[in-house]
């Protein structure tokens, strides 16, 4: 056998609405199968239109797109019942209950097993905490709600993609530990889960693979590792005597040593931080903390773009 | 990861981009051809069935059926309590003190022109329209429901709606006419007299002439509904498409166009009232409805099929 084929694949990707404006760019975007893949952008970036192209909602202006080696839309009635999706906030008929909505979603993919249905539906909503609302109707649900059934229909069958645009919006901090938890426990089953979110420390916690938009273009994508690959981890000391210790850290041979209030950082590279800091502490320094810091995806984010996190124009 | 295969096995069955073809679900296609064959029937009927549940358990839906009943029940009581008849000019109306059937006719004359069409403008212009505006377009679409089998189910939800509004109003108003008038033999436009048992059995044809009369016009809203995420606007268009139609009816000078539009031969069901029954008219009726189904569900199918999904 050869290499599985990656279960997202692009050649080109470009989206130009009607009035002339290029929302996405020759994107070449690859997601192997069984990565948790992280794809970012400030608001404006192009993600939920490069999504509704991934889903046959929208037709590219050109290039191309293969899901499990298959084009789309063509293949999309072969294809889609192997993806579940949250697409751009979840969308319900308020006028229906929650397991009748997600019986209608149900009903409407072919591939789905009426016989089984009402157990399929149980499961969905038992898995995302929803069970004890299964009989109200959705107009009476809070946003954090809607926001777990529409997770909920995307897990009606078991699948082998899931597409997930900002899944933890709208929810509190449980429901959102709940979400990552649920992400992690479906990777692990070998689900190749596709995550757009706004929000990097999310997205760093979760996934193994990132991808970077900017302006409808692709800056930059591969293992989370390699993202941050590009940047040094820094030697951070909390201390009143911010002054002593940055000579010490200097001595040290700490590159780019900076003070900021009680806070003094410095390059880590080459340096060892255990030595560094029995150097602090015998020099009579008072260390509140001391630690290695990673550097972040926005780190990241900021160094390959530019720019901060904001809407872009 | 046991879905992706058994998808594949099931695919097969999937004709390319076709919607026609009906799949089998994953892994539990059964031997046995009429096994197979059982499964997919039911599988065929799964998403219209639903779509019908859905429209008749919308309490909106139910109100417009409600309101289509009560038309008759005005109508009976306000000729019960009128005491003068003025003597013929009166159309079925003025035989209806005489002969409780004659308010199933009178009840579809009166409904057919405005209050049949509001209800339908409003189910048809929300058909897609509303699903788009309210994000649920997209879900469907990537469930995956396929764009051709959503507009066929819709387009034949809308035939049934079309029929049992028809015959809220016609059962309504046989009831409401066995309780408040007499009835018996009924005399035909033409002078003979048919026994009520034939009669009856012509009301319902009539019925269904009426449902079939407004089948034009729920592809017109289909189309329209197609168009925007407004189920409002579509609505809104669909019900002045058939105030516009009336109105060019009765301009005299248009009279080239009159017959190619879909209302010109509406009350052409009466025709069913003659002995022998005149159809000419009918048959005009029925062709220009299916004209209008044909070229507005195409219509529909190439916007739909197309149309970036935006909402």
């Amino acid at each position: 056998m050869s290499q599985p084929s990656p279960t997202i694949e692009t050649y080109g990707l470009s989206k130009r609405y009607r009035g002339g404006q290029l929302a996405v760019d020759g994107l070449e975007l690859s997601v192997p199968q069984g990565a948790v893949f992280g794809f970012l952008g400030p608001n404006g970036s192009g993600k939920t239109t490069t999504i509704r192209m991934l889903m046959g909602l929208i037709g590219p202006t050109a290039g191309r797109v293969e899901l499990f080696g298959e084009p789309i839309p063509q293949a999309g009635n072969r294809v889609l019942p192997r993806v579940g999706a949250l697409i751009e906030g979840p969308a319900h008929y308020p006028y229906l209950t929650g397991a009748e909505n997600l019986a209608r979603y149900d009903a409407a993919d072919r591939s789905a097993d009426p016989k089984t249905r009402k157990a399929r539906i149980a499961d969905a909503l038992e898995r995302v905490g929803l069970s004890n609302a299964a009989q109200k109707k959705a107009k009476a649900y809070s946003l954090g709600m809607k926001q777990r059934l529409g997770l909920a229909a995307a897990l009606l069958q078991p699948r082998d993609l899931l597409v997930l645009d900002e899944p933890t919006n709208g929810l509190d901090p449980q429901g959102m530990r709940e979400i990552r938890s649920l992400i992690k426990s479906l990777a692990a089953d070998g689900t190749t889960v596709f995550l757009s979110s706004h929000l990097l420390d999310e997205i760093e916690q979760v996934c193994t693979h990132a991808a970077v938009m900017s302006k409808g273009r692709l800056v930059v994508q591969g293992t989370v590792a390699e993202l941050g690959a590009g940047l040094r981890a820094r030697l951070a000391v909390t201390t009143p005597d911010a002054a002593a210790a940055e000579t010490v850290l200097k001595a040290a041979g700490g590159a780019e040593v900076h003070v900021e209030g009680d806070r003094v950082t410095c390059d880590a590279d080459g340096l060892e931080p255990d030595a560094v800091c029995a150097a602090l502490v015998s020099a009579g320094i008072r260390v509140f903390a001391f630690g290695v810091e990673r550097p972040s995806l926005e780190d990241a984010f900021v160094a390959l773009t530019g720019e901060g996190f904001d809407v872009a124009q | 990861m046991s879905l992706s295969s058994s998808v594949d096995s099931g695919s097969s069955v999937h004709s390319g981009a076709v919607d026609s073809g009906v799949g089998v679900p994953p892994g539990r296609a059964v031997s046995g051809g009429a096994r197979t064959a059982r499964s997919r029937v039911r599988l065929r009927g799964s998403f219209a069935l639903n779509e019908l549940t859905t429209m008749f358990g919308r309490i909106r839906n139910l109100a417009l059926l409600g309101a289509l009943a009560a038309i008759p029940l005005a109508l009976g009581v306000a000729i019960k309590l009128t005491t003068r008849h003025p003597d013929g000019g009166g159309g079925f109306i003025s035989q209806v003190s005489n002969n409780g059937l004659f308010l199933v006719f009178s009840s579809l004359t009166i409904t057919l022109p405005v209050f049949l069409p509001l209800a339908i403008g409003v189910v048809a212009g929300d058909s897609i329209s509303g699903e788009a505006g309210q994000g649920t377009l997209r879900y469907l679409l990537v469930a995956p429901v396929g764009r051709n089998r959503l507009l066929a189910v819709k387009g034949g939800a809308l035939a049934v709606f079309s029929l049992v509004a028809s015959f809220t109003v016609a059962v309504s108003a046989f009831v409401i006419g066995l309780i408040l008038f007499p009835i018996g033999p009924v005399t035909l436009l033409s002078g003979e007299s048919i026994s009520f048992g034939a009669a009856l059995v012509k009301a319902v044809i009539i019925t269904l002439l009426v449902a079939a009369s407004l089948l034009g016009l729920c592809a017109i809203g289909l189309f329209v509904s197609t168009l925007t995420d407004t189920a409002i606007a579509a609505m809104a268009v669909t019900v002045g498409v058939t105030i516009l139609s009336g109105i060019l009816q009765s301009i005299p000078q248009l009279s080239s166009i009159q017959p190619w539009l879909f209302t010109d031969q509406w009350t052409s069901f009466a025709d069913l009232l003659r002995d022998p029954v005149y159809t000419p008219n009918i048959v005009h009726n029925l062709l220009i409805q299916a004209l209008y189904v044909a070229v507005f569900g195409s219509a529909a199918w190439a916007r739909l099929s197309s149309r970036d999904v935006l909402a």
